[in-house]
């Protein structure tokens, strides 16, 4: 029977959002056609989200533990899953365009020479062939295309929040252990250590003031938190927010970086300074409620998206605009 | 360890920063248009600086790779411009629209082809298909350790050592060369190039070599298209922009009052 296999993620002991939507759409597809969808965890120890799993419906829940799958190792992840394709045959396999599908993806799609589509924001299955269609945003967003590709395991790697987490049938799968073959010597990356960083939850933010290359220097971001903490007055949960540019020119750090490799992101309100608007960038922040737009370009991509706009330098805007914040709040 | 070997595998693209009103989408050719000059993809740009910063720390030898059916030199000798010691661009009808796969496919065989090298760099992904696998299936097919989302590359003791982004932060992560590395924009922008190196550049007489897939020795079969069953207009973003007008000062007013409405 056809079989759409997702590879699941486990966050803090349970199984993660993403993983509730990919089972989602692998209960979508299975339905498109006619066949089963399963899960699979990896891990050094999987017992728990494997039994919270069951009650979502999959038909098998697949375990494949070792101690050296605890923590993520690439190398060995994509080793193991090698083996569990192998193994299980699934016409499909699904992850999340996460850190771990990321890698995982491209570099299984080259071991078992299929072809993979990153990033989907649909999946249907093809009537008349059967064969997966995986819709992906292009060129930064601008064209929408549609991939299809012979080959199994038809791959694809899926954008968060774009399917509704499944809805558990409370139908009674089975689980199933996969012994991994693996051991340290296949560990060509070796881990030094990881080192954690502060940093800004852009998507919890109800505001974002955000600024770019039009800041023309690095001072510019504390313009920035200072009109922040004026509307921190009034607005919870202000954040600062970046463009690609100001990051790669070392001004801030790139967990404030807004867009496609950045945090996609609905704030209630953004503000863009000195952001002319790369396609990618407005693809992170075009679905926020209220979009405001200072820049010195009246012809910018920003302007085209935004509700409300000054065309002027932000330094001659913002101090103001801090001072009127101030008396009204 | 002196004298490193690099080889950096750079995308000619149009300008992913291009206004809005010059793209469309030919949803018959199923081609997105862009109106646009063609550039270095800015992840591969962020993966060039990486390879300078290393030669000038060890010494050594840059060579670019850029594929296409057709490749402009006159994009690509900026890279030659910023620091790079060679540049080969590997162009066939066949290379038009490859998927991942056979573009990876295709630049391994390059690879192989030059033979010698202690580090093959790629941006983390392209400006316009933003796919993020060439650089990865590269390294499987040439069976290089792989390291990806690099935002700091060093050498120590022979080896390669990479700050690696990860979600929580980074991790540092070492590995055996020859290897992989594939380069996200933490790196830093490339640097600046003075008017007077890229105009010398774009005029000289250097001849930039250029091999066809029969050169590289790719085997034609295994190179397949991108599959688009279907291309289409995103739903449109646009919206109707109120402009503020007046002095700063007045503009600062009416904004400010705007906040407090959306209170």
């Amino acid at each position: 029977m056809s079989e759409v296999l997702i590879l699941g993620e486990i966050k803090e002991g349970s199984l993660d959002l993403k993983t509730l939507e990919l089972l989602g759409a692998g209960k979508k597809l299975a339905g498109e056609m006619g066949g089963v969808f399963s899960l699979l965890l990896m891990g050094d120890s999987v017992s728990g989200p494997a039994d919270e799993a069951l009650p979502h419906g999959p038909t098998k829940v697949y375990k494949m533990e070792h101690p050296l799958l605890g923590g993520f190792k690439p190398d060995l992840w994509v080793a193991s899953l090698e083996q569990a394709c192998k193994k299980i045959n699934p016409k499909v396999l699904l992850m999340s365009h996460s850190f771990v599908g990321m890698e995982v993806g491209p570099r299984l799609s080259s071991r078992l020479n299929t072809r993979l589509t990153t990033d989907c924001i649909d999946l249907s299955i093809d009537p008349e062939d059967g064969l997966l269609l995986r819709t992906k945003p292009v060129s930064g967003g601008n064209a929408i295309s549609v991939f299809k590709f012979q080959g199994e395991p038809q791959l694809a790697t899926v954008r968060g929040k774009v399917f509704a987490p499944v809805q558990g049938d409370g139908s009674a799968g089975t689980i199933e252990e996969i012994a991994p073959e693996i051991d340290e010597s296949m560990i060509k990356v070796l881990s030094l250590e990881i080192v954690k960083e502060e940093s800004v939850a852009l998507d919890k933010a109800n505001v974002v003031v955000a600024g770019g290359a039009g800041l023309g220097e690095e001072d510019g971001f504390e313009l920035l938190e200072e009109l922040a903490e004026a509307l921190g007055e009034t607005f919870d949960n202000v954040m600062i927010g970046c463009s690609r540019v100001a990051v790669d020119k070392g001004w801030i750090s790139s967990d404030h970086q807004v867009g496609l490799t950045g945090t996609m992101i609905s704030p209630d309100i953004y503000v863009a300074v000195g952001i002319s608007g790369a396609i990618q960038h407005l693809v992170g922040m075009v679905h926020a409620k209220k979009i405001i737009a200072i820049n010195t370009d009246k012809s910018c991509n920003m302007f085209k998206v935004a509700d409300y706009g000054i065309v002027e330098d932000y330094e001659d805007i913002i101090p103001a605009l801090i001072e009127k914040l101030e008396e009204l709040s | 360890m002196t004298d490193i070997k690099i080889i950096v595998c750079a995308k000619q693209i149009p300008d992913p920063e291009a206004p809005l009103s010059d793209v469309s989408v030919d949803a018959v050719k199923m081609e997105v248009i862009v109106d646009a000059p063609q550039v270095i993809s800015p992840f591969d740009e962020n993966a060039l600086e990486a390879a300078i910063r290393l030669k000038e720390d060890l010494g050594g030898k840059i060579t670019v790779l850029s594929l296409g059916k057709k490749v402009s030199d006159t994009v690509l000798r900026k890279a030659l411009a910023a620091g790079a010691d060679e540049l080969i661009l590997l162009q066939d009808d066949q290379f038009e629209k490859l998927d991942s796969y056979s573009t990876a496919t295709a630049l391994a065989d390059a690879v192989r082809k030059i033979g010698d090298y202690d580090l093959v760099l790629a941006g983390r992904q392209a400006g316009d298909w933003d796919s993020g696998q060439v650089g990865l299936i590269l390294g499987e097919l040439l069976d290089l350790p792989c390291i990806s989302l690099a935002r700091d590359i060093s050498v120590e003791d022979g080896s390669v050592v990479v700050q690696k982004s990860i979600p929580e932060g980074y991790e540092r992560v070492k590995a055996q060369m020859p290897a992989l590395v594939t380069v996200s924009n933490e790196v830093g922008e490339l640097r600046y190039i003075s008017r007077t190196k890229m105009l010398k550049m774009m005029r000289g007489s250097r001849s930039i070599p250029s091999w066809n897939a029969k050169e590289i020795g790719v085997n034609s079969d295994a190179l397949q298209k991108m599959g688009i069953a279907e291309l289409s207009s995103p739903p449109d973003m646009g919206r109707d922009c109120q402009f503020i007008e007046g002095s700063p000062d007045d503009q600062a007013e009416k904004l400010a009052e705007i906040f407090m409405a959306l209170r």
